[in-house]
């Protein structure tokens, strides 16, 4: 493992090191890379899982009681386990393994410029265990009762009693499968964050680090601060479900409350863990193709640590009518629409580097900057659920799932769609096709908001979540209300359709895409001088960084770039 | 009023106001920055021959770009904030007094509802309890005490802009005043089984003397000890 230690040859004899061949190299490979693509694979297939749950949901609510081709009737129960289902493997086993496991394990060690990560088996064993807790979660629905249906919130009394949830066993496998993806998180958070701090390349200051780093370095540690409540709360939900405890049981002395505040406690810096990678990521792509230095690389870094305290701060605001003391919704309306104040100026940042760049338009830039301009309307409606008089009518309508799907989209998919065009050429050392690449973007960013902006106004009608069948509530079964629940899902159908472009692109390119150079977009960051696919250990012979990250353009340079690891 | 959604209760207003207000701010905010971000899209896309310039974020003639913006969030975030700890206050933080109350229990998936009869007075024996519709006089205020007995549910009728969890094991107080007569869903928001794509009601808000009249009805049916046969309404006394 390459520590302070001065760029030498790297030992390839390195017992830790020695690695397996074959298929056994998927099993028991300890190299980064490796575990990288595991977490990145495992992440993509279960999306496709999850967008096909959302595309079986939608077409429930577009036309309640159909027979959904591919998958038959929906009853009231399996339409509340496929949401369920849906928004936890989104959030749990799509955008945690790809953008902080998967981009972490690829790019910390790249970036940082040392061979591995510090843990090697650690790391190996996090994903791992990954593994077990998404393979329960998919045996969760098929023992007796089917999947947990509560809600990916979880809220007791409902998730805590069998006869109330009608699924024993889907529930408590459940909770166990979280409990078991917060673990291998943990030990994946303790590898990014030793590496990046006890492994760089000779040279690396705290502020040479680029901004990948930093932010997936932040958002382990937001979420090693606070899932340790929601791993006790898991534990006594699931003593409550099995073993007779009452925690969350308020005729025995419990508290059902008291589980959503350790839920959020987490939930809501949850947020910034996936956010943060993503924001990483968009930065990287805006300075290589606006050909631009970071504007204020520094202030980038302190509001990304202000948002994550402040985070730390305004779990309640998911509370504000739940039953809490309502002098609480006073403070947590303070510091929610506070948080306001480092995202804005974080976005502020990125949107100046682009002044007096030289931007081209190729693939990953469309994605980083449709990130940008998609995650905005996120953002800015975010207020409106902050504003606790408003949330007030706006709690768990509509306008809420619209709103977090502007954040939770641009983060989990268009990020991570970002981050692999990108990095394609490095990872599997040729490159996508630009074409496809571009018929892919448009056909995803525009239904995408087609999906999303008609929940936004059916929020404002008053149409509230997780129901299987609107036209049970006559104020709701307006035809102009379910005209935009069938746009909705038009859009969704094609959108979804759009994917197999990209899946196309990705395996013909991974087979016979032009070979990649090194540096084919011309970055200044460490990994684009390992050789494309990088060898185990990464380089032969381990680089020294002289400068920042974001150099482009330096007057007096005939070049616009100048890498990290080239003497002055 | 929210898109097609009519106002029906004293502080609909004060919400949709709220509302109103922050769409004003954040809108400008949004249009501004969209603009500014295409714009700079367009003006700084690739040129042949036109090389990218060297800015670190230091320089004061482009670092107030960032600045004042900063120093205008602010301000409009302390304005929402002011806006909408109002609301809050009004809304859930006060309870004006009550000219009649009901209690509201949530049990999966139905609501059910106790009125306090002709003589004002809940639990008492001319109580009278209706599940899935809730008659309420328009212009009387209403204090309701939300209970549940199993899992959590949450009390919405979108025209009052009302919503308000039920905890089993606790009671909790709210209140509203319904000003606008006419007939609106009751919705539960939050999950609560199997059944709740089917956990609603109707909220029928009368004139005063028909809700007199309706509550005379149903009283004096109460009082007998005797069934009603009105669809809507299962009366009995409960004490």
């Amino acid at each position: 493992m390459t520590t302070h230690a001065p760029a030498v040859a790297h030992d390839a004899g390195h017992p830790a090191h020695s690695e397996p061949t074959g298929f056994l190299k998927y099993c028991w490979s300890t190299d980064h890379k490796v575990i990288a693509m595991q977490y990145m694979f495992t992440g993509m297939l279960m999306a496709m899982v999850a967008g096909f749950m959302a595309y079986v949901f939608r077409m429930q609510i577009a036309y309640p009681g159909m027979n959904v081709p591919l998958f038959g009737h929906v009853s009231p129960d399996t339409y509340n386990a496929l949401i369920t289902q849906h928004g936890s493997i989104m959030v749990f086993w799509v955008a945690m393994p790809v953008l902080l496991a998967g981009f972490g394990n690829f790019l910390i060690p790249l970036m940082c410029g040392c061979d591995d990560m510090v843990f090697p088996r650690i790391n190996r064993l996090s994903y791992q265990l990954f593994l077990l807790s998404a393979l329960v979660l998919i045996a969760s629905w098929f023992v007796p009762g089917g999947g947990f249906g509560g809600a990916w919130t979880a809220y007791p009394p409902l998730s805590a009693v069998g006869k109330y949830n009608l699924t024993p066993m889907g529930s408590t496998m459940w909770v166990i499968a979280v409990a078991l993806e917060f673990v291998a998180f943990l030990l994946g958070g303790i590898n990014f964050i030793v590496t990046s701090m006890n492994a760089r390349a000779p040279g690396m200051k705290a502020f040479d680090v680029p901004l990948a780093v930093w932010m997936i370095v932040v958002a382990s540690l937001l979420f090693m601060a606070s899932v340790g409540p929601l791993i006790a709360g898991a534990v006594m939900l699931l003593f409550d479900q099995n073993l007779g405890t009452a925690f969350y049981n308020p005729t025995r002395g419990g508290d059902p409350v008291l589980w959503q505040h350790l839920f959020w406690f987490f939930g809501h810096p949850e947020v910034y863990v996936v956010l943060l990678p993503a924001m990483g990521i968009v930065a990287e792509i805006i300075t290589v193709f606006a050909r631009k230095k970071m504007f204020a690389y520094k202030t980038v870094i302190y509001t990304v640590v202000a948002t994550g305290v402040l985070s730390f701060f305004v779990w309640a605001h998911h509370q504000f009518v739940a039953g809490i003391d309502p002098r609480m919704a006073n403070v947590f309306t303070v510091t929610t629409v506070i948080i306001s104040i480092p995202i804005a100026e974080m976005c502020f940042l990125y949107i100046a580097t682009l002044y007096g760049g030289s931007i081209r338009f190729s693939t990953p830039m469309l994605w980083a900057l449709a990130f940008m301009s998609e995650f905005l309307i996120g953002g800015v409606t975010g207020i409106y659920l902050g504003a606790s008089g408003a949330d007030i009518f706006f709690h768990d309508t509509y306008f809420v799932v619209a709103h977090f799907h502007y954040t939770f989209y641009p983060i989990a998919i268009i990020g991570t769609l970002a981050g692999i065009t990108f990095w394609f050429p490095k990872m599997f050392g040729r490159m996508m096709n630009e074409t496809l690449g571009k018929i892919h973007f448009w056909g995803t960013i525009i239904p995408f908001n087609f999906i999303f902006i008609p929940m936004f106004f059916l929020g404002l009608s008053g149409e509230h979540r997780r129901i299987y069948d609107y036209t049970n509530f006559p104020d709701l079964a307006t035809p102009s209300m379910q005209a935009l629940r069938i746009t909705s899902t038009v859009a969704l159908v094609v959108m979804l359709l759009f994917q197999f472009v990209f899946l196309f692109n990705f395996i013909m390119s991974m087979i016979r895409g032009k070979r990649a150079e090194k540096n084919p977009w011309k970055s200044n960051t460490l990994e684009w001088t390992a050789d494309s696919p990088p060898p185990h250990g990464n380089w032969a012979e381990m680089p020294t960084v002289y400068r920042g990250p974001y150099e482009y353009a330096v007057p007096g340079r005939e070049r616009d770039y100048w890498p990290q690891d080239e003497r002055a | 009023m929210l898109l097609n959604l009519p106002r029906a209760s004293t502080f609909a207003g004060d919400i949709d106001g709220l509302v109103v207000l922050v769409t004003w701010l954040v809108g400008a905010w949004f249009v501004a920055t969209q603009l500014m971000f295409f714009w700079l899209m367009w003006r700084f896309r690739a040129r042949d021959g036109v090389k990218s310039q060297y800015i670190t974020g230091k320089e004061p003639h482009l670092k107030k770009w960032i600045n004042i913006p900063h120093t205008l969030i602010l301000l409009c975030d302390i304005v929402i904030i002011v806006a909408a700890v109002r609301v809050w206050v009004k809304v859930k933080q006060t309870l004006p007094p009550a000219d009649d109350t009901i209690r509201v229990v949530g049990q999966q998936c139905t609501w059910a509802f106790q009125q306090s009869g002709t003589d004002g007075t809940l639990d008492t024996a001319d109580d009278v309890w209706t599940s899935d519709t809730l008659h309420v006089a328009e212009g009387k205020t209403y204090h309701f005490l939300l209970e549940s007995k199993d899992v959590l549910h949450s009390f919405f009728v979108p025209v009052f802009r009302l919503k308000q969890d039920a905890i089993p094991g606790r009671t909790i107080t709210g209140w509203f005043k319904a000003n606008r007569a006419g007939s609106y869903d009751i919705l539960c928001a939050e999950i609560c089984g199997i059944g709740h794509g089917i956990m609603g009601g109707r909220i029928v808000v009368d004139t005063p003397e028909q809700h007199a009249a309706w509550m005379q009805k149903h009283s004096v049916v109460a009082d007998a000890g005797a069934t009603t046969t009105d669809s809507t309404a299962a009366t009995g006394a409960k004490n």
